[in-house]
Order: structure tokens, then C-alpha cells, then sequence
């Protein structure tokens, strides 16, 4: 597989272990003022020119916070976070472009740089992009093509404007505004994200995908994607994050709803590639994510697959509530932590229909001083009769000063339900790298090989072209955690 | 030529190999025999680079080349290749990918131009023919499940595509049926050749039937203790190791 050398080459090109996608870019940039109250949130639904039942929502969603706490269960440590030293909105000054020609050119020279061509021409044929840059979404390709078969996918934002009914009927229908307390701020102040909406009986012709970008500072991020298949619809989409390195923290709220009715599928893939700072531990995202999907219909299927390299802290539960008959929930994750990177992450499967099946494959990389927990819950309810999971939890440590700790609830009211749950935790072993450099290959190109090699289930799920970017990014996460 | 001069090696402060001096011109097999806990592996190891094996003393040069400066893999560059005792498992890494990517850092290291898929699978599979190998196994993961005898054939057959100009086979012997023994000494003499030598290092004779050596050599308690032709292996095998311990 030439992924192997394009690791090599990766690692090649990148010296002293940096983070590549760590540049600022310049553009100027309108700031609410710091802090958060209703007027803010007042203020953001304006510059919107939102509905009055949105601004409520949102307003729900902000009082709710108030009353709530922040989740204190999961494995991770942080100061706490002052949410009155935030800006809550932050977003280009120049107005929303009408076509790719109007986006500002150091936008597009930007994504540009990360390797995303927002240039249809120089596209890569058959992906359709949002870029979304400081939650504000700033660019979509392929936007006619996909209107001729009937899918919208355009911003949030947008779809708001253009498409009220859906964006009200399913908008919080998956994860409530007051559902957890990242969720509940996330949907007081959320500014943008992607809205894709693919009709009954459509394919959807080509691959979507939103790249999150954040660019300013003392700035938090609450994008908000919402994805409907309708019956028998399916599709394919992937979001990409990266931003520039920065010594302080960065807050990263997002929240993404799935609805699948009958038959449809819905395949959602993440390369998560947050700076997750230095190697001392300084700066770095706080990465608290709300990831739900909602398999309503019969046979429908929702896909999870997360390749999770970034972030100082990852908080995060990609989840399938199972409530057509014969639905199914699938998740794949990779999750790599290294330095001082803390990941708490899983998924949860809700087993409410007879005949429904999930399956979850996680695979948990620590190496440096860091900690990386699989946190998942299986519940069966009792109306699930013959539901059937499989859960496979495996994690690989680097190192000595690394942790990994496997946290698996399950919960059974059904007696015809089978669950099942393996793991394993290895080490890298010596012998498996001496084999491997007696063969010719340098140390780094052998730990990236065991690694691939470790991941190979879940990769394999991920879209071809996608693949190759996470096998490149596993092996730069890990660089310089042997040896 | 490998040249190994006066070579003594400790493992955590015990002394193993007491002054090796060991000379293989090119083109040569030289086989090494000797009683267990004689320094075989150890040799093969400090030759082949592995950490925890300290050289205390003495020099090994291939080619004129300082062996013990380089890292394992600049050795593997250099030609050297080291067919396990005890093969190694690595789960999710397919045969197939593991020795192309083995090959191309080594034509990498050496600035050769990269096997592509194509050209190194039409290589790959004429070599399992050649072993007598199921057609499977470039498929499967390296050593995964293999019998013993599978990954011992598996050493074999990255052998065959990583053409080394210098073998190290450490008893490649234990554990194979006679049949399996046949493959793999017809692997190594199929790489015969004026550009090839190897180290054959086994604790019996029967290896030596069907890779017959130009020299055979006497390893016991650190030292080469004796060396000889061919027939020294007969004789060994005859009367034991028991009185050249001594000598």
C-alpha cells in the first residue's frame, strides 16, 4: 500500500514534530464584545436576521445553561473555563460572498494551504465542500450539482433563510437544547455549520464535507450541523478541523444532528485535527462535542467513524438512538493521544426497537504523558427484542508514562439481546520494532506501520481519499513517542 | 567480506561472546555449530544491530564498512538480513505491504528507484511459487497465526525479496519437518552466487545435508573453538559437542 511512504514522506517533511496547520491567517474580523448574556445571544441571532422561534430556542437553550453545571465525570482535568472571557461571535467583516469568485482570496489561499480546493475546478472531483471559517460558514462548492439532484447542503445560516420548515421541524429534534451542558451552550450561541438535507429515494450524488477552521483568538467555536436523510436517501460526509497554534486554550462546543428515516444511511466521517498544543502541554482546543444521531425510520443506518488526532482535550460520544426496527448504529473510532493530550471518548448505542444491531470498534493510541479513555454505554430497552451488539475495545500505549483506561457501561432489559464486548490493551513491543528495522525500515516508519496496522478496522471504514490523510496524520501525532 | 575481529559482547554485564574472530569472504556460506547457551543468537543479534546486546570489545566490518556503528536498518540498507529464531507477529500489517515497504526503504536508503505495486507482486508471487507457499500468504498479516513452519518459510521468502548480500540465518532449522527444510535450504541456495555469503548458525548437522557450507566453525562458551570443511559438521554430529568445550 503506498499510504506506508506517504507516512514516510510525511514525516520527512515535517521537521522538528511541528503542527503544520498551525499558521494564522489574516482577515478582518467583526467581534461581539466579550462575554455572555442574552443580549449577546440577542445579538447573534440578529447579525442573522433569525426567525423570533429561533431567537426563543435559543433563549431556552441559554437558561437552561444557566441552571446547569459542566459534566464532571468524564477522565480529564482542566482549569475551569471563564465563559465571561469569550467573544461568542466572530466573523469575516466583508459580507457573506454570493459565489467562490467573491470569497476574500486569503480565505481561499488559506484552505488553500490545508490542502482543500475550494476552486470547483481544481476540486477534487466528486467532493463537495463547506468551509466554515470561525463558525462562519464562507464558501460551498458544487452547490448546482447537488441542487439538480434534489440535496441541499449549504450553511446553517442559510438554510435557515431558505429552508425555515426543515431546519424547524428537525433542529434540536436529536439533541434537545437542554441535553447536556456543552449542548445547551452550543445551542444558545451557535453561529454556524452545515445543513444537509438529502430528499426521499436520492443518492446523494458525491461525497460532502465542512471544513472547520478556527482562526481567532480568545474566541470560542459553536458550529452546528444538522444532516436529514429521507427514506431511502443516503449519504456520505466528512468534516475536517484544524487551527493555528496558540499558547492559550481555545474553546470548541460543537453540536451535530443525524436523522435517517426509513432505509436511508447516513455515513459520517471526522478527521479531527485540532492543535492539541505543544509538547509541554501548553495551549491546545478543549474539544466538548455533542454528536447524536437519530436512526427513526425502519432498516435505517447510521456510520460513525472518527479519527480523533487533535484537540488538548477531547469530550466526545458520537451516538446512534436506535428506534426504527432493524436499525442499525455502527462506530469506528481512532483516537491517538500524545504529550499531554487527555481524550475522553466513546460512543453510545440505545437499543429502543426489536431487531436493531450496533456495532462499535475503538481504538485508543497513548503515547507521551497522556490519557486516552474509551468511555461507551450500550443500553438495550425492552421493546428491543433480539437486539444485538458488538462492542471490540483496544487500546496500545507508547511508552510508560501514558495511560489508557477502557470504561464500557452496559445496560440490559431484554433477555433475547446478545451484547458482547473484547478488549485488549498491547504495547508496541521492542521485538516488533527491531523486526521491523532489521527489515530496513527507520524506527519512526515502523512505529507508523504498527499503528496503521493497530487502526486497520476502523481506517477501512473511512472514504478512500480520507484514508490516506488519517494514516499521514497517525503518523505525525506520534512522532517523537519512541525513542 | 564480513570481518569480525576479537569481538567480545556482554548482556546486562554477562559476559557472552569472549573474542570472536570470524572471517566470511564473499561468496561463501560459512556454518556455525556449537552446545545451547554457546553465544549463537547473541552473535547473530550484536551483528544484526539489536538493542541490549553491549559489544565490549573487538570490531566487525562488512565490506570494509563499520557494522557496529550503523543502525539496524542502515545494516539492512547495507545488505545484512537477519531470518529470525522466533519470527515476530505484527498484527494488521499485510505480508504483502510489509516487505514492499521493507524493500523500497531500503532501495530509498541506497537511492534506487521504488518497486511499484504492480512490479513487486509479480516478484512476490513467482517467489511463494518458488517456496511452495500457499497463495495466501502475502495476503495475511505478518507471522499472524502462522505455524511455525509458515514463518519460518515467511523469513525465507522476504529473504528471496530483499536479496541480501549477507544472510544470517539463526536456526532456521528448529522446528521444520523435513520437507519445510528441503524449501527453506532451497531458498537459501537458490541466492548462491559470488555476490553471496551467509552465516549459518544451527545446533545440528541436518541443515548442513542440503546447504552444504564452505566452512564450518565451532562456537563454545564465547570462542570459535575449532574450524574446519564440511565434514566437520559429520563429525560433530558423531561425537557431540563435549570435547571441544574444553579445548
Amino acid at each position: 500500500m503506498p499510504a506506508v511512504n506517504e507516512t514516510i514522506e510525511t514525516v520527512d517533511r515535517i521537521s522538528g514534530g511541528g503542527y503544520k496547520f498551525g499558521f494564522e491567517t489574516n482577515i478582518e474580523m467583526e467581534f461581539a464584545p466579550k462575554g455572555l448574556n442574552e443580549d449577546i445571544v440577542r445579538l447573534i441571532s440578529a447579525k442573522k436576521g433569525e426567525p423570533e422561534w429561533l431567537l426563543e430556542w435559543r433563549l431556552k437553550a441559554y437558561r437552561a445553561w444557566l441552571s446547569m453545571e459542566d459534566p464532571a465525570w468524564a477522565r480529564i482535568h482542566h482549569p475551569r473555563i471563564d465563559y465571561q472571557d469569550l467573544h461568542y461571535y466572530a466573523a469575516p467583516k466583508k459580507p457573506a460572498p454570493k459565489s467562490l469568485d467573491e470569497v476574500d482570496p486569503e480565505l481561499l489561499a488559506m484552505y488553500e494551504k490545508l490542502g482543500i480546493p475550494l476552486n470547483e475546478r481544481a476540486a477534487l472531483a466528486g467532493i463537495a465542500v463547506d468551509a466554515v471559517f470561525d463558525s462562519v460558514s464562507v464558501a460551498t462548492t458544487f452547490r448546482d450539482t447537488l441542487a439538480k439532484a434534489g440535496v441541499i447542503f449549504c450553511s446553517i445560516s442559510e438554510a435557515v433563510r431558505e429552508h425555515p420548515e426543515l431546519v424547524r421541524k428537525y433542529l434540536g429534534s436529536v439533541v434537545p437544547a437542554g441535553d447536556n451542558y456543552y449542548a445547551a451552550l452550543n445551542s444558545a450561541v451557535f453561529s454556524d455549520g452545515s445543513f444537509v438535507f438529502v430528499p426521499k429515494g436520492v443518492r446523494c450524488p458525491m461525497e460532502l464535507s465542512t471544513y472547520f477552521r478556527i482562526n481567532a483568538r480568545n474566541t470560542g467555536q459553536f458550529e452546528r450541523t444538522l444532516i436529514v436523510a429521507e427514506a431511502g436517501a443516503s449519504v456520505s460526509y466528512l468534516e475536517g478541523c484544524t487551527a493555528p497554534m496558540r499558547d492559550e486554550n481555545q474553546l470548541h462546543a460543537a453540536v451535530v444532528e443525524l436523522v435517517a428515516l426509513d432505509e436511508a444511511t447516513i455515513k459520517y466521517s471526522t478527521v479531527q485535527n485540532w492543535y492539541p498544543g505543544d509538547a509541554e502541554g501548553r495551549g491546545g482546543i478543549y474539544n466538548f462535542v455533542t454528536k447524536r444521531g437519530a436512526c427513526r425510520g425502519r432498516n435505517s443506518k447510521i456510520s460513525w467513524t472518527q479519527v480523533e488526532t487533535g484537540s488538548a482535550i477531547t469530550w466526545k460520544y458520537p451516538s446512534c438512538i436506535l428506534q426504527g426496527e432493524g436499525a442499525t448504529g455502527e462506530f469506528y473510532s481512532v483516537a491517538v493521544t500524545n504529550n499531554f493530550q487527555q481524550a475522553d471518548t466513546g460512543t453510545k448505542m440505545i437499543h429502543l426497537a426489536p431487531n436493531t444491531t450496533s456495532t462499535i470498534v475503538s481504538k485508543g493510541i497513548s503515547a507521551g504523558r497522556s490519557n486516552n479513555t474509551y468511555r461507551g454505554l450500550v443500553r438495550i430497552m425492552p421493546r428491543a427484542m433480539n437486539a444485538r451488539n458488538f462492542t471490540q475495545c483496544d487500546s496500545l500505549l507508547i511508552g510508560d508514562r501514558c495511560g489508557a483506561h477502557t470504561v464500557p457501561y452496559i445496560e440490559s432489559r431484554n433477555r433475547t439481546a446478545k451484547v458482547e464486548h473484547e478488549a485488549t490493551t498491547s504495547k508496541i513491543a521492542d521485538d516488533q520494532l527491531f523486526y521491523c528495522r532489521a527489515r530496513g525500515l527507520s524506527e519512526e516508519d515502523a512505529v507508523g506501520l504498527l499503528v496503521n496496522g493497530f487502526c486497520r478496522d476502523v481506517l477501512k471504514e473511512l472514504p478512500m481519499e480520507f484514508a490516506v490523510e488519517a494514516q499521514k496524520l497517525l503518523a505525525v501525532s506520534l512522532e517523537g513517542s519512541v525513542g | 567480506m564480513l570481518e569480525i575481529k576479537g569481538l567480545t559482547a556482554t548482556i546486562d554485564g554477562k559476559e557472552i561472546l569472549r573474542g570472536i574472530d570470524l572471517t566470511v569472504p564473499e561468496g561463501e556460506i560459512h556454518a556455525i555449530m556449537g552446545p545451547n547457551g554457546a553465544g549463537k543468537s547473541t552473535l547473530s543479534y550484536v551483528l544484526s544491530g539489536r538493542e541490549g546486546y553491549e559489544v565490549t570489545g573487538g570490531s566487525v566490518t562488512y565490506n570494509g564498512a563499520d557494522l557496529l556503528a550503523m543502525e539496524p536498518e542502515e545494516r539492512a540498507a547495507a545488505g545484512v538480513f537477519l531470518a529470525f529464531q522466533y519470527p515476530v507477529e505484527l498484527p494488521g500489517v499485510g505480508n504483502a505491504n510489509f516487505i514492499r515497504t521493507a524493500l523500497n526503504a531500503i532501495r530509498r536508503a541506497r537511492g534506487e528507484a521504488e518497486l511499484d505495486a504492480v512490479q513487486f507482486l509479480k516478484e512476490a508471487r513467482a517467489a511463494v511459487t518458488a517456496l511452495k507457499m500457499p497463495d495466501d500468504m502475502l495476503k495475511r498479516n505478518v507471522n499472524v497465526g502462522f505455524s511455525g513452519g509458515e514463518k519460518k518459510r515467511n523469513e525465507v521468502l522476504q529473504m528471496a525479496l530483499l536479496k541480501p548480500t549477507l544472510a544470517l540465518l539463526d536456526e532456521t532449522d528448529s522446528g521444520l519437518d523435513i520437507d519445510a527444510l528441503k524449501i527453506v535450504a532451497e531458498g537459501v541456495n537458490a541466492l548462491r552466487g559470488p555476490a553471496f555469503s551467509a552465516l549459518v548458525i544451527t545446533h545440528y548437522q541436518r541443515l548442513l545435508d542440503h546447504i552444504v557450507p564452505d566452512r564450518v566453525h565451532v562456537l563454545a562458551a564465547g570462542k570459535i573453538v575449532r574450524s574446519g570443511g564440511p565434514e566437520l559438521a559429520l563429525e560433530l554430529e558423531a561425537n557431540g559437542y563435549a570435547g571441544l568445550e574444553a579445548a
